[in-house]
């Protein structure tokens, strides 16, 4: 099963590697990882996805915890949870396929970003699952490029990860 | 204010801490440092042969008086031969503090001369590494270093320091912090006094119990609290190869290691109870055998202040994570309280049918008929001739297990060896680095003629500091672990396990300065004992001794089996 991992790390430098290297020298495996600075400078924000049957996921949760630098941590898919992704996808958008690309997009809710004569890059936000019906919906044949932020995730409610 | 460079800052540091003596070898990028301890006699340094000597004095320190080690090397090369050092550590839980140097902070990433990612190298075999990024905060990372490394579970810690962190022109204030309190690190201080009364219950109720105890135990300084623990109780004990010493070798109720080469009564006591408990130890592949097959009828029960320990091989019905004496207080407590004692009829029964299985194989072997000894009737005469008193060190292999199973330790901290990684080469340095903390004890370094060749060059250093250790080396020709296999398993072609140029020994130590004695008969071997421990007191002693290179370690574990499957001689068979 998927799991969003969500960890306050302290911010420096060296810990990301920490996180990365422990995926790595334990076997696990990292769908999707995203890091940035929180309000409070000295920590960090991470959130990650990765899958395994319970054993495995409880085993990452206390590795992850044993590393000197994580301070908090909490498996966001125990609850209720919001998850947001972004992506940027470059498009072929020649002739009538431009205005269909639009339409698929607005039903989306993406924005077209960026225009040229034959693409646009269009930038959508929401879960996983909704940024993959999305290149289904208009067609991996006419897919340039894309790019992902991987997930990030907050818990809904009153439930805060914070020190 | 007084100002101080950061390599005086450092050395300072290492002395508040408590820090008598520093394993190393000096280089480019920590020539201040080394200057600054040239300069003051509180902390001592001992010059090794090799790194990773080093860090294995550094360990057998720590193993032997639960303090943190501290390794000192250079970049590079340095740092990176004290990996196989640092590894050893942190499978085995010790306490150690490495600094290696680094080159200028301008020149990192550069690939400048003598650098090495000495963090990115040793990062998954840390519990965890610092880089100095300011000249002042070097007291406080040394003192975070040993808090973290000797703390809850312990593990090496690796302080990098650029050479522009130590320049002896560049003064700063010294602040060595009073305490240490970091919010990301927080080891637990007790177990879950709920978990705790369930498992009181469950030991109370057991017909069938057993207590396998690790290093975890003797780690935490807890052999007492474990012996009150099983006399009280009544529970047949037994150790693994990590945690001989903990319950006396030669107490009644102990049952010898259990495991790949653990005694027939202990793996047949494991695969028959019906309630277990662990405490401090880790379920290891060389314990469990086949894990869908261990322990059938048993509950669990285990302890240990690594959660990620607890049920990552064996699943615990009880878990209970907090430092072992702790909770073996409070267990102790609530069975006082309680004020009942196990079921002693089922113990009764349980205790007769362990004693048949004590007589079935007991640690039997055959000694042979001509004068060439068998490895076991060494360990046996060593024992005897030490007293059961020694501090023993091994390297791996064959005689590791010998050592593990026929020298009969009655107290902690006196087996040190490479248990989880498994180091040929780290028995010798690890008994020098016990000898130079314990001048008056006996400190022997059980090893074969393999391992001894890993790290021989340290006769060396023995010389210039005067660390009388004993070697004992038990001579097969061979190495012999790998020759077992290849006999059971590859049907005896001894695929490159045979040391064909071995050096003559004696002449060898000689040259070094030191003491050599060949035995090659039994009938020799009482009189080289004796001038060992007696005639050669204070000098270093390497005892060669030719052993029947034909003999296997039994009992052994059939692979993929229960912990009942064991081979008990060449020819027969659980």
């Amino acid at each position: 099963m998927r799991h969003i991992i969500s960890i306050l790390l302290e911010n420096e430098p060296g810990a990301l590697s920490r996180v990365v290297g422990l995926f790595a020298q334990r076997g696990y495996n990292i769908e999707t990882l995203t890091v940035a600075p929180t309000e409070d400078e000295t920590l960090s924000r991470m959130t990650m996805t990765t899958t395994g049957d319970e054993r495995k996921i409880e085993q990452i949760t206390k590795q992850l915890n044993k590393l000197v630098e994580v301070v908090k941590l909490v498996d966001l898919s125990e609850g209720p949870h919001i998850e947001r992704e972004l992506m940027l996808i470059k498009v072929k958008a020649i002739g009538a396929q431009r205005a269909e690309i639009k339409r698929t997009a607005d039903i989306f809710r993406g924005q077209i970003v960026d225009v040229s004569p034959s693409v646009y890059t269009i930038q959508l936000t929401g879960t996983s699952d909704k940024l993959e019906a999305f290149i289904e919906s208009i067609g991996a044949g006419c897919v340039l490029e894309t790019v992902r932020t991987g997930v990030s995730g907050i818990a809904r409610g009153e439930k805060v990860l914070s020190l | 204010m007084e100002l101080i460079s950061g390599g005086d800052m450092l050395v300072r540091a290492l002395h508040e801490a408590g820090v008598e003596y520093v394993y190393g070898y000096p280089g480019g990028s920590l020539l201040h440092v080394y200057d600054s301890l040239y300069k003051q006699s509180a902390v001592k340094h001992v010059l090794v042969r090799h790194e990773q000597a080093a860090a294995h004095m550094a360990d057998g320190y720590a193993r032997a008086t639960g303090k943190a080690g501290v390794v000192m090397v250079t970049s590079g090369p340095g740092a990176t031969n004290t990996i196989t050092g640092i590894a050893t550590a942190f499978t085995d839980s010790i306490p150690m503090v490495v600094i290696s140097g680094q080159v200028m902070s301008h020149l990192v990433g550069d690939d400048a001369f003598q650098e090495t990612d000495m963090l990115g190298v040793s990062r998954p075999i840390v519990k965890h590494s610092f880089a100095v990024r300011r000249p002042e905060d070097i007291p406080e990372i040394v003192a975070k270093a040993f808090y973290i490394a000797s703390t809850g579970r312990p593990g090496p810690v690796v302080i990098d320091i650029p050479k522009d962190m130590t320049m002896p022109n560049e003064r700063y204030e010294y602040v060595y912090p009073k305490k240490i309190k970091m919010r990301s690190y927080t080891p637990p201080q007790r177990g879950h006094s709920g978990q705790i009364k369930k498992a009181v219950e469950l030991l109370l109720a057991a017909k069938r119990p057993v207590i396998y105890s690790g290093g975890g135990v003797i780690i935490d300084g807890s052999s007492d609290k474990l012996r009150a623990l099983v006399d009280r109780l009544n529970f047949p004990c037994t150790n693994t190869l990590m945690g001989l010493g903990a319950y006396p070798g030669t107490g009644e109720r102990f049952i010898g290691m259990l495991g790949m080469h653990g005694s027939y009564e202990a793996n047949m006591t494991m695969h028959n109870a019906d309630v277990v408990i662990c405490i401090g130890a880790r379920f290891d592949d060389r314990v469990t055998n086949a894990t869908n097959k261990f322990c059938p009828d048993a509950k669990i029960i285990h302890v240990d202040i690594d959660p990620s320990s607890i049920s990552k091989t064996i699943i615990a019905d009880v878990p209970i994570v907090g430092p072992v004496g702790a909770v073996l207080d409070e267990m102790m407590a609530l069975l006082d309280e309680a004020g009942e004692t196990p079921d002693a009829e089922a113990l009764e029964t349980w205790w007769k049918q362990i004693n048949e299985w004590r007589e079935r194989h007991g640690g039997r072997y055959e000694k042979n008929d001509s004068q060439l000894m068998k490895p076991q009737e060494v360990i046996e005469a060593m024992w005897t001739a030490t007293k059961g008193d020694a501090f023993i060190t091994s390297d791996v292999g064959q005689h590791q297990m010998f050592a593990a199973q026929y020298y009969k330790f009655d107290k902690p901290n006196r087996w040190i060896n490479s248990g989880g990684l498994g180091t040929m080469g780290f028995g010798f340095p690890a008994a020098m680095g016990i000898k130079m903390n314990f001048p008056d004890d006996m400190v022997v370094c059980v090893t074969g003629e393999g391992s001894i060749q890993m790290n021989i060059q340290e006769l060396s250093t023995c010389l210039q500091y005067g660390i009388p250790v004993k070697i004992l080396c038990l001579n097969n020709g061979s190495l012999g672990m790998v020759r077992q296999w290849q006999d059971m398993n590859y049907e005896g072609r001894h695929s490159h396990s045979y040391m064909e140029s071995l050096p003559d020994f004696v002449k060898l130590v000689e040259a070094y300065g030191h003491v050599g004695i060949r035995v090659t008969d039994r009938d020799q071997l009482p009189q080289a004992l004796e001038d060992t421990f007696g005639k050669y007191n204070d000098r270093l002693v390497f005892l060669d001794v030719a052993v029947d290179e034909t003999e296997h370690v039994y009992p052994m574990q059939v692979p993929t089996g229960s912990m009942r499957d064991m081979w008990l001689s060449k020819t027969e068979r659980t």
